[in-house]
């Protein structure tokens, strides 16, 4: 039996998978709206960075000036002009840290600047000024969104104090800045223009919904047609056994892709996500991806009996690799074991390259960790799911 | 055509095929008689090469069903007893896509496509889709589906289960003609006695994954009775047990059952039989409403086999197994 042959039998039916699928309206009105859901749930559970507005935040001046100068009504003043411009705060005066912490409690503020007392003391002796953000814990996205935002606006403020100050001693501006800010630390960032929380999330839930989506599928559909008997009519034919699932997979391949196309013109249309990388990259690493899982679909497919257990199987896998894999929070906050959990999931790896290509806009040589974790991923399962697939097929 | 020497398969423990031995000749009709459970699907899926014996061996045209399965799968068509067929997709789809897996070349197979649709009366359905079919419909599709590769074997497992009698007789003249059209040997399970009658070239009668007995249907009638032998249905309105005891005493009687009231099933051997009862009943004053004289049937060899019919052994299988040990693990099909 050529490979030829072969091919040419997965392709057969993988067509007649996708004519059955193309055909149950209920099924394909289901598979758009999956996505659909996930995509408007999450992006607006996610707060992104554009939409912060009106975020109160109580403001302590500690300062005690020097003589009668004091350098933290400037940079308020500075911090209100660019509120007025962005209407990003609602700033709230407060005394000391303890009020702040109460606000921050009784939920009257989401966080807090507290500007030290020797701010401008500091500044005049040619050191650091402090300012301390107040962060919510108990709301993680907010604080590590107020924690960007504000650091990113003090930031530009030292710069352009910076820049006075230098242009005083009689330098021109381009060359102030070259000598306050060696290193462009946007740059460095990595990420240019507006970067969101949905940047983050979306090629996670992209590759999700793929892996989910063939995961599930599989057994699925090999396990409905051993019940209703229409295996037996495949089986029963001169093919290869590996036809079979390499049909079923291509089928629920193009399901799968369908879904990831779909999620990302929403991301891009409805959330403004912006893919940085190569497109065609973002889709060969979703079929890398897929290689990476098919093989263990498999070897659960060949375990089950029947369709119930088959979905139930995958469910039950499928979840804590939704959480563990870096889909919808970082990684590095988990606690160690999960960390080491999540490094064995091949969804991390894809989640993570994907992220990487979408944000970042990485090319291959950055991504060959990830790249060689899916395929040694891809490889070994699948050597590990052909004999027993074909066992199984005929027990 | 087919041998199959010590053919065995257990289930975690439970033997549904127990050393089965038999041949089948070219262009044969062989049956495989016995109620639910007995087996037959299993022997069906190992020849078929869908299931992997546990022991023993089987050729079919000379391949092994193990080490050369491909080559059997080349030779064989199978009518399985859950339809084989997509409700999606259309008549014609339907057995284009299986025609395909055949590697069956695209104008020949939609050659055949239409001429096995024309057979079964389907053509004017082929653009329907097969969700939409009938019961019978349905179970001629999934007979010219196992055509599809002109095979030299065809197995039927259970083929007129669940249809109406004129579906029934369709499908039984169908089998037939393709017996004789085109000299298919064709293996069918049944668990109707008048069907393997009606059918069957051979049958083997299978119990316990057993084939207790197998031969042609009027050879396996010989077997409980005899060539002499008479087989009497007695209708008497006014039955006593004093009549049933005046027959029972003669010498021709082998058994006299009472099947209900009026009515008495008397096997007897001998040419004078039929005149020795009428007379014995007729002394005791027994009024005869009908009588009719009987060929032995099927259920009749089966029941002289198996010691028990075939209805009420299926009936007790399932609780039966229900309590075995191997409950939880014990497979279907």
């Amino acid at each position: 039996m050529g490979a030829k042959t072969m091919i040419s039998h997965s392709f057969r039916i993988a067509w007649k998978d996708l004519m059955e699928l193309f055909r149950n309206r209920m099924g394909l009105v289901l598979l758009i709206l999956m996505p659909i859901f996930m995509m408007t749930m999450v992006g607006f559970i996610y707060p992104s960075e554009t939409s912060i507005s009106n975020v109160s935040i109580a403001l302590v001046n500690e300062d005690e000036g020097f003589g009668n100068y004091s350098a933290s009504s400037t940079f308020i003043m500075a911090l209100e002009t660019v509120n007025d411009n962005t209407g990003m705060m609602k700033l709230t005066d407060a005394s000391n840290l303890d009020e702040v912490r109460d606000l921050i409690q009784t939920g009257d503020a989401e966080g807090g600047i507290i500007i030290s007392s020797d701010f401008t003391s500091n500044l005049m002796s040619g050191k650091q000024g402090t300012i301390t953000i107040v962060t919510d814990e108990s709301n993680p996205q907010m604080s590590a969104m107020i924690q960007a935002v504000l650091g990113e606006v003090f930031e530009q403020m030292g710069t352009m104090l910076a820049q006075q100050n230098v242009q005083g001693l009689g330098v021109d501006a381009n060359t102030s800045l070259a000598v306050v800010k060696p290193y462009n630390v946007q740059a460095t960032g990595a990420v240019e223009g507006e970067f969101s929380y949905f940047d983050f999330i979306a090629p996670g839930i992209m590759a999700m919904t793929v892996m989910m989506s063939v995961m599930t599928g599989l057994p699925a559909a090999i396990s409905q047609e051993r019940e209703v008997g229409t295996l037996d009519g495949m089986m029963v034919a001169p093919i290869n056994r590996l036809a079979v699932i390499l049909g079923k997979t291509l089928a629920q391949m193009a399901r799968g892709i369908l879904q990831g196309v779909l999620i990302l013109v929403l991301a891009v249309t409805l959330f403004g996500v912006t893919v940085h990388g190569n497109i065609l990259l973002v889709f060969a690493l979703l079929l890398l991806g897929v290689f990476s899982f098919v093989g263990l679909g498999v070897v659960l497919t060949s375990f089950a009996k029947d369709q119930e257990t088959a979905v139930m199987m995958m469910t039950t896998i499928m979840f804590p690799m939704m959480f563990l894999s870096g889909v919808f929070f970082p990684i590095e906050q988990m606690p160690w074991f999960m960390q080491s959990i999540s490094k064995v999931l091949p969804l991390t790896y894809v989640a993570d390259a994907l992220r990487k290509v979408m944000v970042l806009g990485a090319d291959i040589p950055a991504l060959t960790t990830e790249l060689s974790v899916l395929i040694v991923f891809g490889v070994v399962m699948t050597a590990i799911a052909v004999p027993v697939f074909k066992r199984a097929m005929t027990r | 055509m087919i041998e199959v020497r010590d053919l065995t398969k257990k289930f975690n423990g439970f033997t549904a095929v127990d050393h089965v031995t038999f041949d089948v000749k070219n262009s044969e009709v062989f049956g495989l008689l016995g109620p639910n459970g007995a087996g037959k699907t299993t022997i069906i899926r190992m020849l078929s090469t869908l299931t992997r014996p546990t022991k023993g061996t089987a050729r079919i045209g000379g391949y092994d069903i193990v080490k050369q399965d491909n080559k059997v799968r080349q030779l064989i068509g199978l009518v399985s007893e859950k339809m084989i067929m997509y409700d999606r997709l259309t008549a014609e789809e339907n057995l284009r896509f299986f025609g395909k897996l055949y590697n069956i070349p695209k104008t020949l197979l939609n050659q055949r496509t239409d001429e096995l649709l024309g057979l079964v009366q389907l053509s004017k359905w082929k653009n329907s889709k097969v969700g939409t079919f009938s019961t019978g419909m349905r179970q001629r599709m999934n007979v010219i589906r196992a055509l599809l590769n002109m095979p030299k074997v065809l197995f039927l497992d259970e083929p007129t289960l669940g249809l109406d009698p004129q579906s029934t007789v369709e499908v039984r003249e169908f089998i037939k003609k393709i017996n004789k059209e085109n000299k298919t040997t064709i293996i069918l399970t049944t668990h109707m006695m008048n069907e393997a009658d009606r059918l069957c070239d051979r049958i083997g009668i299978i119990d316990h994954g057993k084939i207790d007995t197998l031969d042609t249907s009027t050879n396996l009638k010989k077997l409980v009775s005899g060539d002499d032998a008479t087989v009497l249905k007695l209708e008497i309105p006014n039955l006593t047990k004093k009549m049933v005891t005046a027959i029972q005493a003669l010498d021709c009687i082998k058994s006299v059952s009472q099947e209900n009231a009026s009515h008495l099933k008397i096997h007897a051997t001998g040419d004078e039989a039929f005149d020795t009862i009428i007379d014995a009943v007729r002394a005791e004053k027994a009024k005869i409403n009908s009588v009719e004289n009987l060929q032995p049937t099927l259920e009749d060899v089966f029941l002289h086999i198996t010691g028990r019919e075939v209805r009420d052994k299926a009936d007790n299988k399932i609780p039966m197994r229900e309590h075995g040990p191997f409950r939880s693990k014990r497979r279907v099909r």
